[in-house]
């Protein structure tokens, strides 16, 4: 059997780009979640970043000008959300909908003529002969400046939250807005600025999928991107540095699936589906220990029943459609996901008390 | 002593309701002044506009003789003004530091404001550890906390609002001998209450609200709690007294009972032994949030535990659910009004079907008779003198007390043959609570047993045969009432229950 094609390195540095839109979305929608607003925007949120940040880029010609427009625009779009939901008390969830469906369709709109057109390259920070080190090289210095942009936001937010007075005021916003209100913080306010920062860094997310990653405009290219960083903030916990974690692991399964495709290996498919599959149940058995509860698992009986389905389905020769494959990462968000919302105690600990609820200053 | 607070002519007016019309007095430094009034006579609004939160139409407020009109609370804070609110101001996932940090406006250094925090709660007596989670401490805590963060601000005039209604007798102890040394130290306290016993024992003056207006000033010392009682109400009081019956046969057994809470901050129940008899009001005390709500889940049927641990008439009832309950006799009215005992966008019609449906037959194989829920709603508001347009009227639109005279009207008027209530009265003015103990004596009277889950001591004590307490999830050996003092009850309510389980388990003491 030909292992050569999957070539460790090579799939970790691709994983580190795949997981980096998710990063950056997750990491802003869970400052906006902190601040107790649920926007279900973020697919919305992130198209409009892509095709405004590819628009900015060919017609300007640079693409740090690109993100920045993408950021802007995005975080213009999620002030409409804002404005709905802050101010005109509309209901978050499905305000968050319509904005993804909105984005959509704008996107589309404004992408039109841009469809087939390559965009000016966004080079690696450092130079060439640092990224050629062996091992090392590839993979910490040979990336685009927006993947250490990402990392660094992270570590920005969880310093914000953690650390700062700002940051304690926006959670405080986010466990309990009337006694934040009461206290005579601005609950509205502070809600508007989460909201705008959540969509900036949903946007760049964006701007890198049709900037670096594809590098390419196409209608309706996020292809549920958007959903899975909204699964990663639950997954996350709500906690900075497990959004990275969550990130690579989405991350990890979209690259693998895609290599597997393109190496045609089915046998090794079946495998790497199999351990994806054993990383799931890993975690699942993980959070079993923290609970009893029965939701999980039936989850776990699931996930062995849908794996047993996939290798029984390719039985005879070993083969696997592709479509099992394509379908993964979102098998995967789908499965982790219930896992963790059976779990009521731990949802309970780390979720926002005030998240999603509306919020309307009495007198 | 000098005026540092004067009010005058303050009005503030919401759509349809006058909430403080020309209200004026003075509070002086040192002064311990309470402000006494029933729900709904604009007490809230009048300290919201002290400190910040609400702007008033007209009128005038003068701190040490400047003029003063606060713009927000930080502006009432940087004037000298706290506030300990009702509902704490306090979050569950947030550290008793955190938490002080949010409600003090320059930034601190952790640590330093650790000592800090540490160095008040012993001077006044307080003990707190900084670094604990709220959602882990209980309610006397908490307001600990409250406290303790307006002492960091060194006011000149703290407001405290209902303090009391949720501490232990020996909290409230601890409580009056903090505020007294404040006022030694000529800080000014606004102290609302409608308990008059304690306004009685604390305060130097009171003014009285009634309707949004001053109806009066006294000394409480010179009063009886009942002159008090009727300037607030502007009426005579007529009291319900509590009859001795000979308890009947038993009705539901409570049989060790125990159940493991969901929530991180909730209360297990840890094996409760009770029965409640027919004819026979039954009352259990506790400081809020010591297993009350689980209990009251566990009874009506939300929360389901082993069949063997609840027994109605001997039959195991404990994996029923609610309207299996229903159907045997078993109702409960939960205490939070607005979400759990009604819902608050659908009518009092709707709401009547809700709980009524299976007792009083009002569908037909799953069709709804809507006339005969309609006139059963009706019933409902005619009997327990309900205010409120018509049955067509939203459950949200009724104020807190008719709304409670409601939710209590609906199950009273399905003749339960035994009924859970938690908190029958709170926030309900004295003419309602009035009404709603007689109804529940009433139906006692009538061969039904009647559990009354409460914080206020004093309507346990007026209306129970039997009693017992609460805390921590375990509750008391029940006695009869009249053979428990007061003090007994305080360290019961504390977590002792060392002497209420005579010749049970030796062990129990913790």
């Amino acid at each position: 059997m030909d292992f050569s094609a999957l070539d460790p390195l090579a799939l970790i540095v691709s994983l580190i780009i795949a997981a980096t839109p998710l990063v950056l979305a997750a990491t802003g929608e869970l400052v906006v979640e902190k601040s107790g607003v649920l926007n279900l925007g973020v697919e919305g949120m992130m198209i409009m970043g892509a095709v405004i940040g590819f628009i900015v880029s060919v017609e300007i010609g640079n693409p740090v000008l690109g993100f920045a427009g993408a950021a802007l625009a995005s975080a213009a779009l999620a002030l409409i959300f804002g404005f709905l939901t802050q101010v005109l008390l509309s209901n978050q969830v499905a305000t968050g909908l319509a904005l993804t469906l909105f984005g959509l369709g704008l996107a589309a709109l404004l992408g039109q003529s841009y469809t087939g057109i390559r965009p000016p390259s966004t080079g690696d920070v450092f130079p060439e002969a640092l990224s050629t080190v062996p091992v090392i090289g590839p993979l910490l210095f040979s990336y685009d400046w927006v993947v250490y942009f990402a990392l660094i936001m992270v570590g920005a937010v969880w310093w914000f939250l953690n650390k700062t007075r700002g940051g304690l005021i926006l959670r405080a916003v986010g466990e309990g807005h009337d006694a934040a209100h009461a206290l005579g913080y601005r609950v509205v306010a502070i809600r508007m600025a989460a909201i705008a920062f959540g969509g900036a860094l949903a946007g760049m997310g964006g701007a890198y999928l049709s900037l670096v990653r594809v590098p390419q405009w196409s209608e309706g290219m996020t292809a549920g991107i958007g959903w899975i960083a909204l699964a990663i903030v639950v997954f996350a916990s709500w906690k900075p540095g497990r959004v990275i974690l969550g990130a690579w692991l989405f991350g990890g399964v979209t690259i693998l699936q895609l290599n597997i495709q393109a190496a045609n290996l089915n046998i090794l498919g079946i495998l790497a589906l199999a351990l994806a599959g054993v990383a799931v149940v890993m975690l699942l058995v993980q959070i079993r220990s923290l609970t009893r509860h029965k939701v999980i698992q039936i989850v776990m009986v699931f996930s062995f029943a849908l794996l047993a389905l996939v290798l029984a389905l390719s039985w005879p020769d070993f083969r696997l459609d592709s479509a099992y494959l394509s379908m993964t990462p979102y098998l995967t968000t789908i499965i982790v996901l219930v896992a963790l919302s059976g779990d009521k105690t731990r949802r309970a600990l780390n979720a926002p008390a005030s998240l999603g609820r509306v919020f309307h200053a009495s007198a | 002593m000098s005026v540092l607070l004067d009010l005058s002519g303050l009005t503030k007016a919401y759509p349809g309701v006058i909430a403080n019309d020309d209200v004026g007095f003075d509070i002086a430094a040192g002064e311990i002044h309470a402000l006494l009034g029933e729900n709904g006579a604009g007490k809230s609004t009048l300290v919201k506009m002290i400190y910040g939160l609400v702007r008033p139409d007209s009128g005038e407020m003068r701190l040490h003789g400047a003029y003063y009109a606060p713009g927000s609370p930080k502006d009432a804070r940087a004037a000298g003004v706290s506030m300990v609110f009702q509902h704490f101001s306090l979050f569950d996932a947030l550290s008793v530091r955190e938490n002080i940090a949010l409600g003090l406006d320059e930034a601190t250094k952790p640590r330093e404001l650790s000592q800090r925090i540490r160095d008040v709660s012993r001077e006044y007596g307080l003990p707190l550890d900084p670094d604990r989670l709220i959602g882990d401490l209980s309610v006397g805590e908490r307001q600990r906390v409250e406290i303790v963060r307006c002492l960091l601000q060194d006011p000149r005039l703290l407001i405290m609002d209902e303090p009391t209604s949720v501490l232990t007798p020996q909290e409230v102890e601890i409580l009056f001998n903090t505020l007294r040394l404040l006022a030694s130290r000529g800080v000014a306290i606004l102290y609302i209450s409608h308990k008059l016993d304690e306004i009685r024992v604390l305060c130097d003056r009171a003014t009285i609200l009634r309707g949004g207006k001053v109806v009066g000033t006294c000394i409480p010392r010179d009063e009886t709690p009942r002159s008090m009682a009727e300037m607030m109400i502007g009426e005579a009081l007529r009291e319900p007294k509590a009859k001795l019956s000979v308890p009947g046969r038993t009705l539901l057994r409570l049989n060790g009972l125990s159940m493991t809470s969901d929530d991180p901050f909730g209360v297990s129940l840890r094996d409760i032994h009770l029965e409640l008899h027919a004819g026979e009001v039954t009352g259990i005390a506790g400081v809020a949030g010591n297993g009350q709500d689980e209990l009251l889940s566990v009874l009506s049927g939300e929360a389901k535990v082993a069949p063997g641990m609840l027994m109605l008439d001997d039959a195991p009832i404990g994996d029923k659910g609610p309207n299996a309950r229903r159907a045997l006799g078993l109702q409960a009215a939960p205490e939070e009004r607005l979400g759990h005992a009604a819902a608050p966008e659908m009518t009092l019609t709707e709401n009547t079907m809700l709980t009524g449906r299976v007792r009083q037959r009002l569908d037909n194989s799953g069709f709804l008779k809507w006339e005969a829920t309609a006139n059963f709603a009706r019933a409902v508001i005619s009997q327990f003198d309900v205010r409120t347009p018509g049955v067509a009227t939203q459950a949200k639109a009724l104020s807190g007390g008719n709304l409670q005279k409601f939710v209590i009207g609906r199950e009273v008027l399905q003749k339960p043959r035994v009924l859970i209530v938690n908190q029958p009265t709170w926030g309900v003015d004295a003419a309602a609570a009035a009404a709603i103990r007689d109804a529940l004596r009433a139906l006692a009277e009538g061969g039904a047993a009647v559990l009354v889950i409460s914080q206020d001591l004093d309507e346990l004590m007026e209306m129970s045969d039997q009693f017992a307490v609460i805390a921590g999830g375990r509750l008391s050996a029940p006695r009869a009432a009249g053979t428990i003092s007061i003090e007994e009850i305080g360290r019961l309510m504390g977590g002792d229950t060392s002497t209420a389980r005579e010749g049970g388990t030796a062990h129990a003491a913790t």
